[in-house]
């Protein structure tokens, strides 16, 4: 029947490393280190608050927006955090997570053929959601020398006719890459002369561990080209509750809340209720967190240099991603061996696009205990693999 | 507060050398650090913390509210350390409220308990009265959750 199947949808490459996935998820004692969510469990408070909700008969659809008291909740902290301001009216739109406003924003901008930027290693949607919003999907390589920051150069070499959006993840997943406050302005200057409009998804902002967080859309001219997703999944630990917002000029929100009042009517409300919780009380949980990512990133980015898998250390997010270029080995390779050999998961640098060749993922939302265990069992595989790797 | 006690608070099992590693500090320094919570009097000692459920069976788990009358001089401490002497006695803690001591016991028997409540402590001189609780079921052991069903069909990898 596969005749039925629209062809953009066919088009779509099926991921090979879902089949890695599976050899994973059946072996029971395996360290993974591929997990791309917070090891810690929702904080107490918000699922308490999630169950008060449910237990108060909440249970209805909301405003297509999201509750009146989360928007306006969402636009104090933006304000405070990314020092830009929205109205909670009508300039913010509550969706089921990043990747429903990611969704959403692409297919509210972009007509047939539009070309859409995106820097690469980056989040595995990237790519298919512009395809499938019937956009052309124009990658910019980001370099470990750069430590995976997006540079101006990269940008206008890239750039082409007929690119209408620019689409940024910063930090990102899998590099853990930030960019600094004067390249932002570079990248936004060149936004503005290229007319273009900006898609930023700033899912990890609150796991920044050195330097401040900028949000392109606070820079001078940006915010009326400047669509701003965020969500809860990362930073308070809520994966599972599918909870995310944009934020942007209005004429913009209307057209994605238009697709979205009918694609999806409104996020569910009992998620929305727990959000609500996690922006009124879970600062400290979040901050708990946090401190603990950056603790366990230090101990794994200098065990990988130890061993002599070249790691920079990530500003941001909760992924190491060391080369692995040295070993002789491809990353997928890599990865499979690794896991038959020392049962160690990790995720093959190519599964974030051809940007990722010669790395590999290695997430350290983990315990103290499986890092060191994970790093042992590395460095007896590259031991006894590849001779040729040194510190 | 101090790094290594932070760390150690975390209740990850971790030897010197890593405690040394994740903090970027040597062996000696963490040893010196040890030695300094003891010396100061912070760190008391080790011990594991074990699922209540496993020592089920083996040992009976009782709580004593004690009302006993302060001294001229010296108040509830004199008489307070002389309950703590027990070595069935796990804590003891001065409290406000409806009574005074607090006192953690553990024994082999419910019948130890008895005879410990009803001959020691009950007959010292300053003991006033005392109420004792039997702990039923634990659900919760020094910061750990019990019988909390952990989540099998997570994901073990994901983007």
């Amino acid at each position: 029947m596969s005749r039925f199947v629209a062809k953009h949808v066919a088009g779509l490459p099926r991921s090979g490393i879902r089949d890695f996935f599976a050899i994973v998820a059946q072996m029971k004692d395996a360290i993974s280190l591929g997990i791309g969510e917070p090891d810690f469990v929702t904080p107490w408070g918000i699922r308490e608050a999630t169950i008060f909700a449910l237990e108060q008969g909440k249970t209805s659809y909301t405003d297509n927006r999201g509750l009146n008291a989360l928007r306006e909740e969402i636009a104090d902290y933006v304000a405070e955090l990314f020092d830009v301001s929205y109205d909670p009216e009508d300039e913010i739109l509550v969706t089921v997570g990043v990747s429903e406003a990611l969704d959403t924003a692409l297919r509210a901008i972009i007509n047939p053929g539009d070309k859409v930027m995106y820097h690469e290693p980056c989040y595995v949607s990237y790519s298919p959601s512009i395809t499938l919003a019937h956009g052309i999907a124009v990658p910019i390589i980001t370099k470990a020398e750069d430590a995976f920051a997006m540079t101006a150069e990269a940008l206008a070499e890239a750039w082409e006719p007929g690119c209408k959006a620019l689409l940024l993840n910063f930090p990102t997943n899998p590099t853990g890459g930030t960019v600094a406050r004067e390249t932002l302005q570079k990248i936004a200057a060149f936004a503005q002369e290229k007319d273009m409009i900006v898609i930023s998804d700033e899912i990890y902002s609150e796991l920044t561990y050195e330097g401040e967080h900028v949000s392109i859309a606070s820079l001078p001219g940006m915010r009326e080209r400047t669509l701003f997703l965020h969500g809860f999944s990362k930073a308070f630990a809520m994966t599972g509750f599918r909870i995310g917002y944009a934020c942007g000029p209005k004429d913009l929100i209307d057209a994605m809340m238009r697709i979205h009042q009918y694609g999806i009517l409104c996020a569910p409300i009992m998620s929305q209720e727990a959000a609500l919780e996690a922006l009124r009380h879970g600062q400290d949980d979040m901050l708990f967190m946090k401190e603990r990512y950056q603790q366990r990133r230090d101990c794994i980015v200098e065990r990988f240099n130890k061993m002599g898998l070249k790691c920079h250390k990530p500003k941001g997010a909760f992924y190491a991603f060391p080369s692995i270029a040295d070993t002789g080995m491809g990353e997928v390779d890599f990865a499979k061996a690794l896991l038959e050999q020392e049962k160690v998961a990790v995720v093959p640098g190519t599964a974030f696009g051809s940007g990722g060749k010669g790395f590999i993922r290695a997430s350290f939302a983990t315990s103290y205990d499986n890092i060191l265990k994970a790093t042992e069992r590395m460095e007896r595989f590259l031991e006894t693999r590849c001779q040729g790797v040194s510190a | 507060m101090n790094p290594v006690l932070k760390l150690i608070l975390e209740g990850e099992r971790l030897t010197t050398a890593q405690i040394g590693e994740v903090l970027n500090l040597s062996r000696q320094e963490v040893e010196a650090e040890y030695e300094k919570l003891k010396t100061e009097g912070v760190l008391l000692g080790w011990r594991p913390i074990l699922n209540p459920d496993f020592i089920a069976g083996k040992e009976v788990h009782a709580v004593i509210e004690v009302k006993i009358s302060p001294e001229r001089e010296g108040g509830f401490d004199r008489l307070a350390q002389r309950i703590s002497q027990f070595d069935h006695v796990e804590s003891c803690y001065l409290m406000s409220g409806g009574y005074d001591l607090l006192v953690f016991m553990r024994a082999d028997s419910l019948h130890h308990v008895a005879s410990y409540v009803f001959e020691r402590l009950s007959t010292l001189p300053g003991v006033l009265s005392t109420a004792t609780h039997f702990m039923l079921r634990a659900y919760k052991e020094q910061g750990y959750l019990l019988g909390e069903e952990t989540l099998t069909d997570k994901p073990s990898m994901s983007f």
